[in-house]
Formats: C-alpha cells, sequence, structure tokens
C-alpha cells in the first residue's frame, strides 16, 4: 500500500489584477463587464506513487511547479483537479525563515514555530536546550528575533524542523541552510532522520544531492511531469543535459 | 473535532501569548492603557452628554459606561478580527494550521481586555450605589454570546478582507453609524414605540440593555429576550463558519 499517491494532480492559480482593487472596483469592474481574472496552471497532470521509507527527489527548473506540488501534497492547497491519498502525519519544511515573529525572543519564537509543526508542549520543553546548542544560538536566547542575522534565522528554524518524526517529511530546498560548518552539520541530521525510516519528498537544485540520497526521481518542466521512475541515475542524466542545452523538451 | 483542538491546543496557547506581548508590548503601562482608553471615552461623554440626558437618566454615568464597555468590546473584537487573517497570512501559506485559530486567538485577547474593563465597571458601580444581586450572574449569558456573536462577525469580516481590502474603512464607517445607533448615551423612551421595537434588530444594543437591566433596574429581561439574543449570535456564528469552510482554500490566492 502506498503512502503517499498523487493521480493527475492539477492546480490552476488565479491571477490578474483583481487582488488589490477593493470592494467599489469590484462592483464597478463586475458592472462593466471588465472583470478578468486569468487563470495559470502550476502544475499539469502530475503523477507519483510513493511506499514507505522510499526518498522522491522532485527537479526541475524554476517556476516548473515543485513549491506548489509541495504545498498540495502537504494539504495547503487543494488540487484543482485529481486527488492526493496520503497517510499519516505530514511535516513540511517550506521556506523555513519564513513565519517568524520579530518581536518575540529566540525561545517564544521557538515554541511558536515547535507549535506550528505540530509538537507538543512537553516534547518542547524537553528539546528546547537540544535545539539551541544545535543552532549555535545559546548567547541570543532572550534576544528579539528580528536582531538576529538571516543565517542564524534559518539555522534556528532548521534546528527545530529537524526534529520532527513525521510519516512523510517534505524538504523544499532546506539543506542549503547556514554556512559551509553549519550545511554539513545539517545535511547529517538530514540523513539520520530519513535512515529513521520517514518517507521523503526532496527538493534540490542540487543534482548530486538528488542522486546521492533519493530512490524515486519526479522530472517536472513549467508544471508538465517529464519523468518519473526509479532509475534515478537515468533521469538526473537526461536532466543534466537537458541543462547543458544539448536535449530539448 | 476535540480530537483537533486537542493537537491545536498548543499552537493555540502559543498564538494567544504572541498576541498577547504584541498588545501590550510587556510593559504594565501597556495595560494600564487600555483600561485607560475607555475609562477616558467615558470621561468624554460624560462631560458632554451630562446636560443633555444626564438630568433625566438615574445612574447616568453607570448607564454610559454599560454602552461604552459592551461597544468597545464589539468593535475592538471585530476590528481586530478582520485583520487576523491577513496578518497571519505568512503562516498559513506555509503551514497547514486552521485558520480559524489566529482569529480566536485575538478574540481571546479582546475578552482579556473586557475582563480587564468589567473590573473596572463593577468598581464604578460601586461609586455609583449600585447594590449587588444574584442577578449579576446573568451577566454570564450575555457575555458568552456576545464571544460567539463577535467571532461570528470576525469570521465573516476577516473572509472579505482578503478578498476586499477596502472593507476595513466601510467598516470603521459602519460600526461610527452602529454606535450611533445603540443608544449609548441616549435613551430610547422618547422614541415612538415602533422605532423603540427597530432598535431590538440591532444585536449591539441587545447586549447593552440586557446589562442595564440586570444592573441598574436589578432585573431579568424576559425568555423571549433571551432567545433573540442566542438566534443573532447563532446566526451570525453559523454564516461565519460557512464562510470559512467555503474559503478555505481559497483565501491563498488572495494574499
Amino acid at each position: 500500500m502506498s503512502i503517499l499517491e498523487a493521480k493527475n494532480v492539477s492546480i490552476r492559480y488565479i491571477t490578474g489584477d483583481f487582488k488589490d482593487i477593493g470592494l467599489k472596483e469590484y462592483c464597478m469592474r463586475r458592472l462593466k463587464g471588465n472583470y478578468h481574472v486569468t487563470e495559470f496552471w502550476a502544475d499539469r497532470d502530475v503523477s507519483f506513487t510513493l511506499e514507505r521509507g522510499e526518498m522522491l527527489g522532485i527537479i526541475g527548473s524554476n517556476g516548473a511547479g515543485k513549491s506548489t506540488l509541495l504545498k498540495a501534497v502537504s494539504g495547503i492547497m487543494v488540487p484543482t483537479e485529481g486527488e492526493i491519498y496520503r497517510e499519516g502525519t505530514i511535516a513540511a519544511l517550506l521556506e523555513l525563515g519564513s513565519g517568524f515573529d520579530g518581536d518575540l525572543t529566540v525561545r517564544e519564537n521557538a515554541y511558536l514555530r515547535g507549535a506550528m509543526l505540530g509538537y507538543t508542549r512537553k516534547f518542547m520543553d524537553e528539546t528546547y536546550e537540544q535545539i539551541i546548542d544545535f543552532a549555535e544560538l545559546r548567547d541570543f536566547e532572550d534576544r528579539p528575533f528580528k536582531q538576529l542575522s538571516s543565517g542564524m534565522k534559518s539555522r534556528l528554524a532548521f534546528s527545530i524542523a529537524c526534529l520532527v518524526r513525521p510519516d512523510i517529511l517534505i524538504l523544499d530546498e532546506v539543506l542549503s541552510v547556514g554556512d559551509g560548518a553549519f550545511r554539513k552539520k545539517s545535511e547529517e541530521k538530514m540523513r539520520e532522520i530519513i535512515k529513521g525510516g520517514a518517507t521523503t519528498i526532496l527538493v534540490s537544485h542540487s543534482l548530486g544531492q538528488v542522486r546521492d540520497m533519493c530512490t524515486k526521481v519526479l522530472w517536472l518542466h513549467r508544471g508538465k511531469q517529464i519523468d518519473f521512475g526509479t532509475d534515478v541515475k537515468e533521469i538526473c542524466d537526461r536532466y543534466q543535459q537537458f541543462l547543458d542545452g544539448k536535449l530539448a523538451i | 473535532m476535540i480530537q483537533k483542538l486537542k493537537t491545536y491546543q498548543f499552537l493555540f496557547e502559543e498564538l494567544v501569548k504572541r498576541d498577547f506581548k504584541a498588545k501590550y508590548k510587556r510593559t504594565v503601562l501597556g495595560m494600564a492603557w487600555s483600561i485607560l482608553s475607555p475609562l477616558l471615552t467615558l470621561l468624554i461623554m460624560r462631560l458632554v452628554f451630562t446636560n443633555f440626558f444626564g438630568r433625566s437618566t438615574p445612574h447616568y454615568t453607570t448607564y454610559l459606561f454599560c454602552g461604552n464597555l459592551i461597544f468597545s468590546f464589539f468593535s475592538d473584537s471585530t476590528n481586530q478580527g478582520m485583520t487576523s487573517l491577513m496578518g497571519n497570512a505568512h503562516i498559513f501559506t506555509k503551514v497547514n494550521v486552521p485558520k480559524y485559530l489566529f482569529l480566536f486567538s485575538k478574540n481571546v485577547q479582546c475578552l482579556i481586555n473586557f475582563g480587564l474593563t468589567l473590573g473596572v465597571f463593577f468598581i464604578f458601580c460601586i461609586l455609583d450605589h449600585i447594590t449587588f444581586t444574584w442577578r449579576f450572574l446573568c451577566l454570564l449569558y450575555p457575555i458568552c454570546f456576545m464571544v460567539l456573536f463577535n467571532v461570528g462577525v470576525g469570521m465573516i469580516l476577516s473572509a472579505l478582507f482578503v478578498f476586499f481590502r477596502d472593507i476595513q474603512y466601510l467598516w470603521s464607517v459602519f460600526t461610527q453609524l452602529l454606535m450611533y445607533m445603540s443608544a449609548i448615551f441616549y435613551t430610547i423612551d422618547t422614541f415612538s414605540p415602533q422605532i423603540q421595537r427597530l432598535f431590538l434588530a440591532n444585536p449591539v444594543y441587545l447586549f447593552i440593555r440586557y446589562f442595564r437591566l440586570i444592573v441598574i433596574e436589578a432585573s431579568v429581561p424576559s425568555l423571549q429576550y433571551h432567545l433573540l439574543i442566542a438566534a443573532d449570535a447563532i446566526v451570525v456564528f453559523g454564516i461565519g463558519c460557512w464562510v470559512y469552510k467555503k474559503y478555505n482554500h481559497q483565501f491563498l490566492y488572495y494574499v
């Protein structure tokens, strides 16, 4: 039984200048028949399945629909068409740095973020020391979050997030956090989690990482699914060729 | 539902704490300010309107305070609630959390503020020689339904605010209008019976009147009056829930 299955998933965004027009302008445009919404398909007919313990790498250039697909998988968005079946808990680490409150202290932010990721207070109490040590922010615990450097912010974010023990783990470009030393430490931590048996989805622009770690690859290009399969090497090779301009799709 | 609440209890507590700290800025004076501001409004109204209405209305200070207390709770909690969803857009677009938590947390914040002002209100009651009776316990009834009503209005407004940003200007005009229509500083006795009945269509007035009946006249309103309050609050809350359910996944496109 697959732990995660996406069937012909399509996701449509609505775009246009309707966002900031306000009620008055909206009514005017409706009356004049001048109200336009443009549609934009971020993903079109994407299908994949994942078994327990597998690791899926999603590759593709910017704007391929990777992050949108992950939002649908984590339940933040619902697919416009198609369906997603999932079993068990999901932890999504999307855009780590955002979602913090600048006026709260580092400690308070850590608890808030932990709560968002679905931890319990007891769990946070037990692991808080560990988080701060891992993030190397011992001296900054009671500082307002806005005084931290951006590297420190993402270090904290990663340290909280890497404690998750979910059934499905979604990593969106999180392995490229902090300076060299911290990056090495965070990659080790990630491997540890993956070895722990979690089903993982990894979005990365580093093909090396995907080749190294993944058992399945999904290649997206401008919302369309180019390839999906277990032959990681072959798909990555073709993607590399495409990147080098040797292959047209 | 219960299971869900349990799961998100920790997040909810942390959100309440965050909003609390943001509001009072970790100062004792911050809390004092939030009590002082309704008192100043009361003072101004007392000075301005005593000459017009004060002479004929018994316990006019308490009468005014009832109106101010309820109305500022309503306007505070709906105005804060309105921006609660947009203000947390950076969270719910990244993490899958129930969106109503942000609104609830703001409402808890406003309820605490209301509680503080209510304390001051009772002190004023003593100063105004109001006798406290067992009937004061009945005040819990309108308070509960007021919370439900405010949450309902907040849900509708916060959803609308995502789609139409100018709703906040319209709402501030509307609250102003509502303020004048809620008989905060005047009595409705001089109006004709038909118009007096029209006031009952205003839920905020219902809450204010309930407080005045209990506190000043020491009488418990009729059963119909109770039912009317409950109906108003439940209908508004129901609409709010429906809006959230319907647009739950569409907010994302507009932020």
